[in-house]
C-alpha cells in the first residue's frame, strides 16, 4: 500500500505544467480566440514533441506505454492551463481504443496527428475537424474516418476553445475497427475529464488569490477579509478531497468492475464539482471584474460547464456509485476492495 | 502508487479481526461521558485491549506500542471500527498528546507517560481553552511560575473533553508577563492534585463528560514540562496537527456510518411518503467518507515517506466535520417523523451521533479559524 507519486511522475507532471502555462496563457487565448484558429501550430508540436500524444499508445505502437495515473497527471496541468488542443481525450481515449483494434494502424504512426472520439456517452464529437481520424460507434462497433468522409456540423459552445461537431456518416466510406471496449473508454473519458477539472478548480483558486492580495477596499486587500478568504478556503478544500479520488481512480481503472466504476465516477462527480465551486468563488472574489470578458475566470467557469456534462453527466455517474454501494459489500475493509474478493 | 495490500498487511487485518471477534464485548458500554460507570467500563476495556497489546500499535514497543506503521494503524482502526468496538476514552492522549511526547519528550517523560497511557491506567485531557481564550488560543492567562524544580499553576481552564473523570490533563500555561505566542509551556498536572478543582458541565446531549478547571497553586514537578520552556505554542500547533490532520478522526468510523446510512435507506426508500430524492444524499455520505479515507491513506504514505504534517490538515478537519453532520441529517430525514424518538438500547443511535456531530466544527479549533489557516498558509491571503 503507497499512495504517494514517483518522482517521475512528479517531474514529468511539472513538465507538463510549464509547457502548457508557457504556450496557453492569457496572450495565446487571447490570440486564438480573436483568430478563431483551431489550434497554435507552435503549441501542438511542443506538445508533440514533448510526447504527451504518446504517453497512453503501448511501446509495441511506438508509444511510452504508460498509465492512466501518468496522464491523469497531464490532463490536471491541461485543465490548469485551459489547454484548447485536443490533447487529453486524442491521447488519453481515443488512441489508446485504437491501438487496442488495430494496432499497426497508419493513423497512431504519426504523433502529431489528433484523433477524435465519437462516444455514445456524447452527443458531438470534439475537435472533429481538425483530427487526422475520426472513431465512430455504431452498436457496440467502431469504425474510423476521415474528417472528409463525414458530414460536419459545427456546434457552437460557451467555451471559446471547445470544437464540437454533430457528425453524419455512413458505413460505406467508413473502416470498420471491429467491436471495441466503450466502457473503458468512458471510464477514461470520465477520469480525464476529473483530472482536468482538478487543474481547473486550481487555477481558477490561485487567480483569485492573486486578484485578492492586490485588490484594495476600504484601504487594505480584499484577501485580507473572512468572507472572502473563507470562499477561496471552502474551494480548496474541496480540491483537496477530489485529488486523492481522481488519482485513486486512475490506478484502479483496469479492474473493470462495480469498484473501479464507482471510483471513476466519484472522480468526475467532485472534481467537476469542485473545479465549478473554485470557479464561481473565483468569479465572485473577482467582483465585477471577474464578470468581464478581459478576465480569464469565465475560461475555466465555462470548461467546467462543458466537462461537467460530457462523458456522463452527474446523474449518470451517481447511479454507477449506487450500483456499487447496493449489490458490494460496504465498510472501511471495502475501500480497495475488488469485485472478485466478494465473487 | 500501489493501492492493494502486501500479504503482511492482510495477515495483519487477520490477526486484527480475530482478536477483536473474540474480545469485543456484546452490545455498546454506557457512554464515557455519561457517568463514572461508563467511564471505568471504558477503561476497563482499554485495560482488556492491553492484554492483546492493542493500545497504540504505532508507538514504539519500549513505550507499549507495537512500532508499527500508520498504514497498519489505518488498518486496525478499520478492524476497530468495523467490530463495534468501544469509544476509546483515552482518545485525547494516544491521538494528541502520544503522538506529541513522542515527537518532543524526553526518554525519561516517555517511558513514564506513553505505557500507562496507551493502557487506559493513565487518562488524559486537554486543558488548553480558557474563558477568554477560545479560537484566541494565544489569549490565555493561565500560569506556570518555577520555583526550584517545581511549577506554581494558577488559572481557570474550560471545555475540556472527558476532565470530569479523568486522572491527568496536559495544559497550555504561559510565564508571568508574557503576550501572545511567547512565554508559553505545555505543563501535564494531576486532575486530583491539591488545588485542582474540576466542575462538570452538561453538554446538550446531555452527558456530563465536560468539564472546566481551576488551578490555585497546583505545584508540579518541571518534569511535567514537555519540550522547553516557552515552547509551548510551537508544540500545541504539532499537537493540534496530529488532531486536525490524521490521529483524532480516523475515516474508518464513516465509512461504517455510511454503510449503516446505506441500510437504513435500503430498508426505508419503498416506505409510503420517502422522498427518493434522498438517495442522492445516502450516495454523497459514502463518497464523502471514501474520500476522507483515500486522503487519510496519502497523508499517512506521505508520512511513512517522511514529509510533515502542514496546514493541509485544517483541510481535514473541515471535511470530516461536515461531511459527518450531513451523514446524520440525512439519516434524519428519511427517519421523517422518528427521528426525533430517542433510540433504542442497541439500535444505531442517529440521533445521538447528529447532536454530536454539531460539535465537530467547533472543536479542535473551529471551522472559521480553520478556512482563515488555509486561506492564510496554503493559499498566501495575507493575515491583515
Amino acid at each position: 500500500m503507497d499512495f504517494t507519486l514517483t518522482e517521475e511522475q512528479q517531474m514529468f507532471a511539472e513538465t507538463a505544467r510549464q509547457l502548457f502555462t508557457d504556450t496557453s496563457g492569457p496572450d495565446q487565448w487571447r490570440e486564438q480566440m480573436e483568430s478563431g484558429a483551431a489550434r497554435i501550430d507552435t503549441r501542438w508540436n511542443a506538445i508533440v514533441e514533448n510526447g504527451f500524444t504518446l504517453l497512453m499508445l503501448p511501446e509495441d505502437c511506438g508509444g511510452l506505454g504508460l498509465g492512466e495515473l501518468d496522464f491523469a497527471l497531464i490532463a490536471e496541468q491541461a485543465g490548469y492551463a485551459a489547454l484548447p488542443d485536443p490533447l487529453v481525450d486524442s491521447a488519453g481515449v481515443a488512441a489508446p481504443l485504437l491501438a487496442a483494434l488495430a494496432p499497426d494502424h497508419a493513423v497512431l504512426a504519426d504523433p502529431a496527428g489528433s484523433i477524435a472520439i465519437q462516444h455514445p456517452a456524447n452527443p458531438l464529437v470534439a475537435d472533429a475537424d481538425i483530427a487526422a481520424a475520426i472513431i465512430l460507434h455504431d452498436g457496440g462497433d467502431a469504425y474510423l474516418a476521415t474528417p472528409d468522409q463525414v458530414m460536419l456540423t459545427r456546434k457552437a459552445s460557451i467555451d471559446p476553445f471547445r470544437r464540437l461537431f454533430a457528425v453524419g456518416w455512413d458505413k460505406a466510406s467508413a473502416q470498420p475497427l471491429g467491436t471495441a471496449d466503450w466502457a473503458l473508454a468512458l471510464d477514461r473519458g470520465a477520469l480525464f475529464a476529473a483530472a482536468q477539472g482538478l487543474g481547473l478548480a486550481q487555477r481558477a483558486v490561485d487567480l483569485a488569490v492573486e486578484y485578492a492580495k492586490e485588490r484594495q477596499q476600504f484601504g487594505k486587500p480584499i484577501g485580507t477579509y473572512q468572507a472572502v478568504k473563507h470562499h477561496l478556503a471552502s474551494a480548496q478544500v474541496a480540491i483537496e478531497f477530489a485529488r486523492p479520488v481522481v488519482q485513486a481512480a486512475a490506478a484502479a481503472i483496469g479492474q473493470q468492475d462495480a469498484h473501479s466504476r464507482a471510483r471513476v465516477s466519484h472522480a468526475k462527480i467532485v472534481a467537476l464539482e469542485a473545479a465549478d465551486q473554485a470557479a464561481r468563488a473565483s468569479i465572485q472574489v473577482h467582483g465585477a471584474m471577474g464578470y468581464s470578458w478581459e478576465v480569464d475566470v469565465h475560461l475555466f467557469l465555462k470548461r467546467a460547464l462543458a466537462l461537467t456534462g460530457s462523458w456522463g453527466n452527474p446523474y449518470f455517474h451517481r447511479q454507477r456509485i449506487a450500483q456499487r454501494m447496493f449489490t458490494q459489500p460496504m465498510g472501511p475493509d471495502q475501500t480497495f476492495a475488488r469485485d472478485t474478493q466478494n465473487a | 502508487m500501489d493501492l492493494t495490500y502486501t500479504p503482511e498487511q492482510q495477515a495483519f487485518r487477520a490477526e486484527v479481526r480475530s482478536w477483536l471477534e473474540a474480545n469485543v464485548p456484546a452490545g455498546r458500554l454506557e457512554h464515557f461521558d455519561n457517568s463514572r460507570e461508563g467511564f471505568e467500563a471504558h477503561r476497563q476495556w482499554e485495560a482488556t485491549l492491553k492484554t492483546g497489546d492493542w493500545g497504540m500499535v504505532t508507538w514504539p514497543v519500549e513505550y507499549g506500542g507495537r512500532g508499527l506503521d500508520l498504514i497498519q494503524w489505518l488498518i486496525f482502526e478499520e478492524e476497530y471500527a468495523r467490530a463495534g468496538a468501544p469509544g476509546r476514552v483515552g482518545q485525547n492522549g494516544i491521538f494528541l498528546l502520544g503522538p506529541t511526547l513522542i515527537e518532543f519528550g524526553t526518554h525519561e517523560q516517555k517511558a513514564r507517560f506513553l505505557p500507562p497511557m496507551a493502557s487506559g491506567e493513565e487518562v488524559w485531557a486537554q486543558a488548553w481553552s480558557e474563558p477568554m481564550a477560545g479560537s484566541d488560543l494565544a489569549g490565555v492567562r493561565s500560569t506556570a511560575v518555577l520555583e526550584g524544580d517545581e511549577y506554581v499553576l494558577n488559572g481557570h481552564k474550560i471545555w475540556s473533553s472527558r476532565a470530569v473523570f479523568a486522572d491527568w490533563a496536559f495544559g497550555l500555561f504561559r510565564a508571568p508577563g508574557t503576550e501572545r505566542h511567547q512565554g508559553m509551556s505545555l505543563i501535564f498536572f494531576p486532575l486530583d492534585a491539591p488545588g485542582v478543582t474540576v466542575n462538570a458541565i452538561k453538554k446538550i446531549n446531555g452527558h456530563v463528560g465536560f468539564a472546566e478547571i481551576f488551578l490555585e497553586d497546583v505545584r508540579v514537578p518541571a518534569f511535567n514540562r514537555l519540550g522547553d520552556e516557552g515552547q509551548g505554542w510551537h508544540i500545541c500547533m504539532a499537537t493540534a496537527g496530529f488532531e486536525r490532520g490524521l490521529m483524532l478522526r480516523s475515516p474508518a468510523r464513516y465509512q461504517v456510518a455510511a454503510a449503516a446510512l446505506a441500510e437504513l435507506w435500503q430498508q426505508r426508500k419503498g416506505d409510503p411518503g420517502i422522498d427518493p430524492a434522498l438517495e442522492a444524499d445516502v450516495v454523497r455520505a459514502f463518497i464523502n467518507a471514501e474520500a476522507y479515507a483515500l486522503s487519510i491513506y496519502r497523508t499517512a504514505s506521505m508520512l511513512i515517506g517522511g514529509a510533515k504534517i502542514g496546514p493541509e490538515a485544517s483541510t481535514n478537519k473541515i471535511f470530516w466535520s461536515e461531511m459527518d453532520i450531513h451523514l446524520h441529517r440525512t439519516a434524519l430525514a428519511i427517519l421523517g417523523p422518528e427521528a426525533e424518538l430517542l433510540s433504542e438500547p442497541g439500535a444505531h443511535d442517529w440521533i445521538d451521533d447528529y447532536i454530536f456531530s454539531l460539535a465537530g466544527p467547533i472543536y479542535a479549533g473551529s471551522n472559521e479559524i480553520q478556512r482563515n489557516i488555509i486561506a492564510e498558509r496554503m493559499l498566501g491571503l495575507p493575515r491583515k
